[in-house]
């Protein structure tokens, strides 16, 4: 957060001589970081790479339909897994902090099994057992088992690191426990961890790529199709293909850590000051 | 649950244990040695290491595993760069954690005092000396917690390399399921083991973190 602050103190503001090395030092690391990147354009290149005809099927309707369709896949496991996994973890940080010791323990022992699982065995088994006609639904329960546990784990964190005197207020004036809890306590914690869920998103928006493994045609899947049955003079359009994928990926990804950093940005600024540390 | 011991399932399963051990534990150094030059690079006074580190970290973190997997398996062979599945899911898997090393290492340089940094630097420290002698060691100690919750996600992120035809211990869930044994029962070995690994690389970093934990 306060790399600004953290960068100048590593060294001193640079004199003549030091500024002289640093610059050369500038000058040798970009000539590095230019001959990795000719490096990289020579060989897809000398590949046939860049070919016109690799880059061409992205210009047919057909294959961007493919890709949006495989797009609106992906979107589609990402929403449901997103909402059903915030579900999941709302109920699971509750029954975490549950007055009834049973309640407790069972919510634990959820959390901590699934968070272990890897996340891509519990997708096969599901895939394998339960939804062998509907990659969709193994997918997204897989997502949201795993995920509903990392979120219940953030919430939790997030309603412990509400000042005690909150709590404490609202029974004073007499509230009940579910009353406390969700009209006091969870509005602020979900405040103040909206930037950590947000980051576990992400996560989950990444891991609906797993669907391409059980051959859920999400945009992945979708790429590869394209690539294997588009035959040009240089082979098959692989490279291209992860590019654009990849491309897309990162700008989603991107856009919502973006919101994340402005909504941090935002709860940062005015009364609400405190801001609990990211798990 | 007894298929483990059936015919000669064992030593299969036994292979594959230890070839997911051996992934995981050298994409974890590449991803060490990666993450903590990436991290240098990071908060080095010249720019163009730094916006190298940033642009590395922001592409690798968001990208999807399963993609990453996907441009080594299938993109670099077309480049005539022709290695083993093994090392490819090395490369693949270490440059995708070497992302988040740097970011834990570089939110744990945030939090060495700055007394440190200007004390190392008062005494004619350099760059790379107040770096790499006063703050680096500090900030790796600070960040245990995070970065133990980074190399536990490892092992299990290394199942998708099974799916890339590298013979670890997720890919033998493959060719159990073709000998037409119980899916459950498989899975249930399956996930004891990875819970297994990932409770070994708990154990360690708790061990560490008593022994190199700062008093602060």
């Amino acid at each position: 957060m306060s790399s600004a602050l953290t960068s100048t103190v590593l060294y001193d503001t640079p004199g003549p001589r030091a500024r002289a090395r640093y610059r050369a030092f500038g000058v040798l690391s970009l000539l590095g970081i230019a001959a990795l990147l000719w490096y990289a354009y020579d060989s897809l290149a000398g590949a046939g790479q860049f070919a016109a005809a690799m880059w061409d099927p992205f210009q047919y309707t057909a294959i961007q339909q493919r890709i949006l369709d495989g797009l609106q896949s992906t979107l589609t496991a990402f929403g449901l897994a997103a909402v059903l996994s915030l579900a999941l973890g709302s109920l699971l940080a509750a029954g975490q902090l549950s007055d009834h010791r049973p309640v407790r323990a069972v919510a634990k022992a959820i959390v901590q099994f699934f968070r272990a699982m890897p996340l891509l065995i519990m997708i096969f088994a599901f895939y394998h057992s339960v939804f062998a006609t509907s990659p969709l639904w193994a997918l997204v329960t897989g997502l949201t088992l795993y995920n509903g546990a990392v979120q219940a784990e953030i919430i939790r964190s997030g309603v412990n690191a509400v000042p005690r005197g909150q709590g404490e207020a609202a029974y004073a004036l007499g509230m009940r426990k579910t009353q406390v809890l969700f009209t006091i306590l969870v509005p602020q914690a979900v405040r103040s961890m909206l930037p950590t869920i947000i980051g576990q998103l992400v996560v989950t928006l990444k891991d609906t790529s797993l669907g391409f493994l059980i051959t859920y045609t999400e945009l992945l899947y979708a790429g590869k199709l394209i690539a294997s049955n588009t035959s040009t003079p240089n082979g098959y359009p692989y490279i291209p293909v992860t590019i654009v994928i990849g491309v897309i990926y990162i700008g989603m990804c991107l856009a919502l850590t973006a919101l994340a950093k402005w909504l941090e940005a935002r709860g940062r600024r005015g009364a609400n000051r405190r801001t609990t540390a990211a798990a | 649950m007894g298929i483990l011991f059936e015919d000669g399932n064992f030593a299969l399963f036994r292979a594959g244990f230890l070839q997911t051990v051996e992934l995981s534990a050298l994409s974890a150094l590449l991803a060490l040695l990666l993450g903590t030059l990436l991290a240098a690079f990071r908060v080095s006074p010249v720019p163009a290491l730094r916006v190298f580190g940033t642009v590395w970290v922001n592409v690798f973190r968001n990208t999807p595993l399963t993609l990453l997997f996907f441009a080594v398996a299938f993109g670099l062979p077309r480049l005539d760069v022709h290695f083993s599945s093994f090392v490819f899911a090395v490369i693949a898997l270490g440059s995708y954690t070497a992302s988040f090393v740097c970011e834990v290492l570089r939110s744990g340089i945030n939090t060495v005092p700055l007394g440190q940094a200007e004390a190392a630097r008062s005494l004619g420290m350099n760059f790379g000396q107040t770096l790499g002698l006063i703050v680096l060691p500090q900030a790796a100690r600070s960040v245990l917690g995070p970065m133990s919750s980074v190399f536990i996600a490892l092992p299990r992120n290394s199942a998708v390399a099974g799916a890339f035809s590298v013979s670890e211990l997720f890919s033998v869930q493959g060719t159990l399921t073709e000998r037409g044994y119980n899916i459950l029962s498989i899975f249930f070995w399956l996930a004891a083991a990875y819970l297994l690994v990932s409770a070994v690389v708990a154990v360690i970093f708790r061990l560490l973190e008593t022994r190199l934990a700062v008093a602060r």
